[in-house]
Formats: C-alpha cells, sequence, structure tokens
C-alpha cells in the first residue's frame, strides 16, 4: 500500500491491484471540491436583467406543446 | 386574379421546373410567398409586387456574407413574380424544439456577425419597425382587446428620424431563419435585409422572453451569446434601453397578429395569445406608472422619438 497527499486528500493506493483507498469523510471532502469546481466552470448565465413590464418568470411550464407558440418560434 | 393568396396547382408545377437536378417535391410554405424544395434546392415565389432593384440588392449582399447567411443560387421571373432558387438545408423543427437542442448560441453569434459586417451603399431600408403598425390596422377588422391598441400607443414614432445606428440587419429574425448547410448554421431568407438599427433583430426573442413564453435561460444563452461574439445592438450593461421600444412593439405586433388570426378562425384566444396581451396590459400599466397623472390621449400626445418614454425599472423584481 502506498500513500498520497494530494491537495489535502489522504489517498492510499494499493501496489497490488492499484485500486484506491479513501479514509472516511474524503469522498465527501472531493465531492465538494469538485462541486466548488463545477461552479466556476459553468457559472450561470449572466443576468440580462428584463423590462418593467416583463412577465414575472418562474412559474411557466408546459409552452413547448402549445402550438401556436412552436408555430410563433418559427416563423413572421 | 380573384385571389393573389391562393396560387394555382400550375405555379407549383412551374416551380418544380425550375429546379435544375428535379427530386422529391415538398410544399414549405403557400402563403403569399410559395416555397417549394426540390431534391437538393428550394425554389422560392416571391409575392406579386415585389420590387426587383431592391431584391437583386439584397441577394447580391447575401451572396457576399460566406459563413453568415445561405448565397442564393439564381434569380428568375415566373409569370410576373420573382423567384429565387437556392441551396437547400436543414430548417428547425419542433422535434428541435422538444428535445431542447435549439441553436439559440448560433442565432446570437450569427446575429452578431451581420451586424458587424460592412453595411454596403445603397442598401435598402431593413425590415421590422413598420410591422407592427400594419398588424394594428387588422386589428380594426375583428373584436380585438383594448390592451393591445393602449400598448401601442406608448409607443413613440419609430423608427427615429434622426441619425440612430445603422448596420446591416436582418430584419425578420426567428428561428424559422436558421438552417444547417455544408456543415453550419447559416441565416437565411434576406427579403427584409438592410440598413436599420439592428437591435430589432433582437426585438422578437426579447418580446417572447418579457411574454413569459421563451424560458429565461433560452433568453440568457442567446443574448449572451450575442454580446460574446461582439453583437453591438444593445449595451452589456443595460440590454433593455436598447431593446424596451422595439419589444414593446414586437409585442403588440404579435398580440394583434395573434388575436387576427384567432377571430378570423372563430377560435378562441389560445395559451400564446393570452401571454402576449397580458403582456401588453402590463405594457400600459408601466407607462402610466411613469406618466402619473399626464393625459395620455393616443399616438399626438406620445413624446417624439428622442424622447425617454422608457418605463422605470423595478429594482425590486428579480428576474
Amino acid at each position: 500500500m502506498r500513500t498520497f497527499d494530494r491537495n489535502g486528500i489522504h489517498i492510499e493506493q494499493c501496489d497490488n491491484c492499484r485500486g484506491i483507498f479513501l479514509d472516511y469523510g474524503e469522498l465527501e471532502t472531493l465531492t465538494r471540491m469538485e462541486s466548488q469546481w463545477a461552479q466556476q466552470q459553468y457559472a450561470p448565465p449572466p443576468a440580462h436583467g428584463g423590462p418593467a413590464w416583463g412577465a414575472p418568470h418562474g412559474g411557466h411550464h408546459g409552452h413547448h406543446r402549445n402550438r401556436s407558440w412552436v408555430g410563433m418560434l418559427f416563423s413572421s | 386574379m380573384n385571389d393573389q393568396h391562393l396560387p394555382a396547382p400550375p405555379l407549383i408545377d412551374d416551380l418544380v421546373r425550375l429546379a435544375p437536378h428535379g427530386g422529391p417535391v415538398t410544399v414549405l410554405k403557400d402563403t403569399r410567398v410559395l416555397i417549394v424544395r426540390v431534391g437538393d434546392v428550394v425554389i422560392k415565389a416571391h409575392p406579386p409586387g415585389t420590387g426587383e432593384h431592391d431584391m437583386r440588392r439584397r441577394l447580391e449582399v447575401a451572396g457576399r456574407l460566406p459563413g453568415l447567411m445561405l448565397a442564393p443560387l439564381d434569380l428568375v421571373h415566373l409569370d410576373g413574380r420573382i423567384v429565387t432558387i437556392w441551396p437547400a438545408g436543414r430548417a428547425l423543427t419542433a422535434g428541435d424544439l422538444e428535445s431542447g437542442d435549439m441553436p439559440w448560441e448560433e442565432g446570437g453569434w450569427l446575429l452578431a456577425g451581420l451586424h458587424a459586417a460592412p453595411l454596403p451603399a445603397d442598401m435598402p431600408p431593413a425590415g421590422g419597425p413598420d410591422r407592427a403598425a400594419r398588424a394594428v390596422a387588422e386589428l380594426a377588422e375583428v373584436d380585438a382587446p383594448a390592451e393591445i391598441l393602449k400598448a401601442y400607443e406608448t409607443l413613440p414614432e419609430f423608427p427615429p428620424a434622426g441619425p440612430g445606428r445603422r448596420a446591416l440587419t436582418h430584419g425578420d429574425w426567428h428561428l424559422g431563419q436558421l438552417v444547417f448547410h455544408a456543415g453550419a448554421w447559416l441565416l437565411i431568407d434576406p427579403d427584409d435585409l438592410g440598413a436599420g438599427d439592428p437591435v430589432w433583430d433582437l426585438a422578437r426573442p426579447a418580446a417572447w422572453f418579457a411574454a413569459g413564453l421563451l424560458e429565461p435561460d433560452m433568453w440568457h444563452r442567446f443574448l449572451s451569446a450575442y454580446l460574446s461574439a461582439g453583437g453591438s445592438a444593445v449595451s452589456r450593461e443595460d440590454p433593455w434601453r436598447e431593446l424596451d421600444l422595439p419589444a414593446r412593439a414586437l409585442t403588440v405586433q404579435l398580440a394583434a397578429t395573434a388575436t387576427v388570426t384567432a377571430r378570423r378562425s372563430g377560435n378562441p384566444l389560445d395559451e400564446t395569445a393570452e401571454a402576449l396581451i397580458a403582456s401588453c396590459g402590463r405594457i400600459v400599466a408601466a407607462a402610466g406608472a411613469t406618466r402619473e397623472g399626464e393625459v395620455f390621449d393616443g399616438v399626438s400626445q406620445v413624446p417624439g422619438p428622442h424622447a425617454d418614454v422608457r418605463p422605470q425599472r423595478n429594482p425590486h423584481r428579480a428576474v
């Protein structure tokens, strides 16, 4: 068994099977670090605001199946 | 001619004969324009009365924008109508919408590129600003909700008479104006291409977003792509400074068109029409909130094109 320390994570690797062993809580630490990285990479799109007369967004679903809405997306 | 909106079947046959190689025939559109696909080309009969001089200029410019606009193959005449011939590409379908795989980014990039292209001399004016007035004029023939006309009255005269922003503008942009051809998405349909304020190319999706029809994510993807590609029609720090007026005009136009369509077919107003009419109601309320007691009596009272008629932003609403 070999031991590595990477970014505060204590990792042990089996010399025979190359399998990786984590100590208690270190999987959670890795998960947290991954989600922090993902948030940096996939930042939410910048909010561009809206007009004073804009619809309150958030509650609208189901427009996808409305034929006239689909038609409007594709025609003058 | 009794009804030029209904082309006689021989016109379709004549269009099909214009195809260089033949192939399967599909009628793509049959309204004021007739569009058929024959094998690997699309043939479009433009509405009677289309001006040839302007059309040729627009086609010429479209043909010189590789990577941005689909280039035409030919212009011919048929029974007094202008007919244009195009390479066929793949258009978007309702199925693409269902799968959520819409090229909003590509639309934003292409429009940014178009708006950055040099504006050629002698370009006819771009379409767009006059459509709301035409749609509202048709409302007079049907029973229409009062909000639409009242929202129309909040609009100043446009386009502004003064020297505003001028750029090469598509003039009729929506998702049906994208095709996938030879490995890339391109803009099609230069019928309204011209010199104009490019913000009108963003106005239709802006109106959809403001009406709650277009999901905010889609709108932000589109606008972010447009801005990241250098799109100049709106300001990065406050895009609605430029968008507000054309988005109001498009809301009125779309609400009017949806109402006229429903009334003429005898159908009740559907969810989409209701969303647009509700948006008109909010436009009226927001305009009223900024006028505080001012008597508002129709277009003659509306401030001139350079006055700021933009409603105050509501700082309490998170969007």
